[in-house]
């Protein structure tokens, strides 16, 4: 049994003048100690689907399990056991950090909300913690003002792990920090979670960093998953020709420059394309492709495509 | 000539602090110099000194040539002329430096008008021109929509749009597609390098992604703490990198190709602060490799390799034991 399983899972918005779909039935598993990466550009779904599975964007339809456990229509004090388990870390170091609150009272403020241990054992939990990130002891004392960008985001990972949660939603996690910090940011998070044996949901805008940090990566397009494959599968034999241009235009010294790349932009998700909802943007795209609406389709071992020309391998 | 724009010496002091040291770099017409760092490198600040941006606390010295006349020790007024016809500056925040109550054609007439006197119907043909230069669809109805309902990728082009409007020779991108996704990166970058030829700007690129650099520039300086450690093209570069920060740099970002299930990713202990108040190289107290002179004496400018330049001692260090093996 995986640790989450989501099904059909929709976040729908009302607007003025319709719905604004910004996950539109997604259905996905994270097994026990399994890193998945979701990627896609802004506006495609992949932060609304990360809060959505905390519970901190309303689920319209659809099902989530944590454990066996559905928890998608849990509500109030019953979730509480759940947030304990199921923890996050944001993008911006500054804005989710108390600038008012010490390191020590930040890291405290959970233990205290889900009355965990004795005054002493939090203390030395705290302690913990901060060793674990890679932070002096004696940063309980100080504020985060004080610390550098790198340094913040150990303390946003410290608050999110102190309650030994067992899968962790990191939201752009490094997207705010220099290579040389990101490494160090990236080689926390793979200890800990060997040590801890976490689960993480990695949603990242940085197609490299989820190539090096995922075990399998989803794909989304507009609130849906277009593609689903393991980290390799989907670098070397991308399917879909949104991967494909995607994986395209990531810079790479190592390639020379793309010769042409993905044209035009991400449409509105209030006013979603008919049929396919890439096919505005595909150089594929045929008749079928602009009236039918591709369900995803099991491609190869552990590989899945939403894409009716799936199976052209031409560039 | 081909030298377009040649920085000696550039110094940029603020109170306790030096951002940029003695820097030299040339821009050829044509071409892009990249200048790649991370935060605190003093990048930036080089870029908004040429501007004349900087805040009044800080202090410039050092001689900026630019198309063969030097503009640094011009007066304000004299400076401005130049503005927008012998150079102009792009941003990381298109959102920011849009008026957001200002129609986007208004605002690229604007630019034209401090230059040049049109008629309005004039300047909106010529601002319509511009739209379609940068490739902005439907070009006409935008010139009365407002910045807010573009997209980041299309608030860019409009600043590109207002930055080449009166042709300068130089064109600074301070970062232009670090807010932006990958794909729409890809086409900035695309059209820059398009406007680039078509224009035949020289490109001052400031960037701290070592992988768009490595496609996109045509030569590379890469500066730590306010100082210039390494430069050279980027083949020749990336390739051989000499300095044990370049090295260091690019082998932790993950481009490689490599998993977290294989390696860790190699880190550059320590972080940029450490700089402050360095006798000798501003990276020794994060390097690998440091040797006690190191700590000391700045390292020297040396050429181990034609056009690829490098500030380092462990290379004198390198060739002595091999003078030593040789006998």
């Amino acid at each position: 049994m995986p640790l989450l399983s989501v099904d059909g899972l929709s976040t729908h918005y009302p607007v003025a003048g319709g719905t604004l779909k910004a996950v539109d039935g997604v259905s996905f598993a994270v097994e026990a100690g399994e890193t998945v990466g979701l990627v896609g550009e802004s506006g495609c779904g992949k932060s609304t689907l990360g809060k959505a599975i905390l519970r901190l964007a309303p689920a319209t339809s659809g099902d989530i399990r944590f454990d066996g456990t559905s928890i998608s229509s849990v509500e109030g004090a019953a979730l509480k056991p759940f947030r304990q388990r199921l923890q996050m870390v944001f993008q911006d170091p500054f804005g989710s950090l108390n600038p008012r609150q010490t390191v020590g009272e930040i890291l405290i403020g959970p233990l205290n909300v889900h009355g965990i241990g004795s005054r002493r054992t939090r203390t030395e939990r705290v302690a913990d913690i901060l060793r674990s990130v890679g932070l002096p002891e004696d940063a309980r004392f100080r504020y985060p003002h004080e610390f550098s960008g790198g340094q913040r985001q150990r303390i946003g990972i410290a608050r999110a792990l102190i309650l030994q949660p067992e899968l962790v939603v990191c939201d752009e996690a490094v997207s705010a920090l220099d290579v040389s910090v990101q490494a160090q940011i990236l080689n926390i998070l793979s200890d800990l979670k060997q040590r801890l044996n976490l689960s993480y949901v990695f949603i990242s805008h940085d197609l490299a960093v989820v190539r090096y940090f995922c075990d399998r990566i989803l794909v989304m397009y507009l609130g849906r998953i277009v593609e689903s494959a393991s980290s390799e599968a989907l670098w070397d034999a991308p399917r879909h020709p949104y991967t494909r241009g995607l994986i395209a235009a990531v810079p790479n010294r190592a390639r020379p420059r793309p010769e042409s790349v993905l044209p035009g932009e991400i449409p509105s998700p209030r006013n979603l394309p008919p049929g396919c909802r890439f096919s505005t943007r595909c150089a594929r795209a045929t008749e079928i492709c602009r009236t039918v609406d591709p369900q995803l389709a099991r491609v190869g071992a552990g590989h899945d495509v939403a894409c009716h020309h799936h199976d052209h391998t031409d560039p | 000539m081909v030298d377009l724009l040649t920085l000696k010496d550039l110094t940029v002091r603020f109170p306790g602090l030096t951002a940029v040291s003695g820097l030299n770099l040339t821009v050829e017409r044509g071409r892009t110099t990249a200048l790649v760092g991370e935060s605190g490198s003093g990048k930036s600040m080089t870029a908004l000194s040429l501007m004349r941006l900087l805040p009044r606390s800080a202090r410039v010295s050092g001689d900026i040539r630019l198309d063969g006349r030097i503009i640094s020790s011009l007066d304000d007024r004299a400076f401005r002329r130049l503005l927008g016809r012998e150079l102009a500056m792009i941003f990381q925040e298109p959102m920011t430096s849009l008026n957001p109550v200002m129609t986007i054609g208004r605002q690229i007439e604007e630019a034209l008008n401090v230059h040049e006197r049109l008629s309005r119907r004039a300047a909106r043909a010529r601002a319509e021109e511009l739209l379609q230069l940068v490739h902005i669809p439907d070009a006409r109805a935008w010139l009365d929509g407002y910045p807010h309902t573009m997209s980041g990728g299309m608030r860019q082009r409009v600043m590109i749009a207002i930055a080449v409007a009166c042709r300068p020779k130089l064109l600074i991108a301070d970062e232009p597609t670090t807010a932006l996704d990958v794909t729409i990166q890809a086409q900035i970058l695309a059209l820059l390098r398009e406007l680039r030829e078509e224009l035949d700007m020289g490109l001052l690129l400031v960037t701290h992604d070592l992988d768009v650099v490595g496609q996109w520039a045509d030569h590379v300086v890469v500066m730590y703490a306010g100082h210039k450690l390494e430069e050279g093209p980027p083949a020749a570069l990336f390739e051989r990198p000499l300095h044990p920060y370049t090295r260091g740099l690019m082998a932790s970002s993950p481009t490689a190709g490599t998993s977290y299930r294989q390696a860790r990713l190699p880190e550059i202990p320590g972080g940029i602060a450490s700089a402050l108040g360095q006798a000798g190289c501003p990276f020794a107290p994060r390097c690998p490799d440091v040797l006690p002179v190191c700590r000391t004496a700045v390292p020297p400018w040396r050429t181990p390799a034609l056009g690829h330049h490098v500030s380092c001692h462990l290379l004198n260090e390198e060739e002595r034991r091999d003078a030593v093996a040789l006998g």
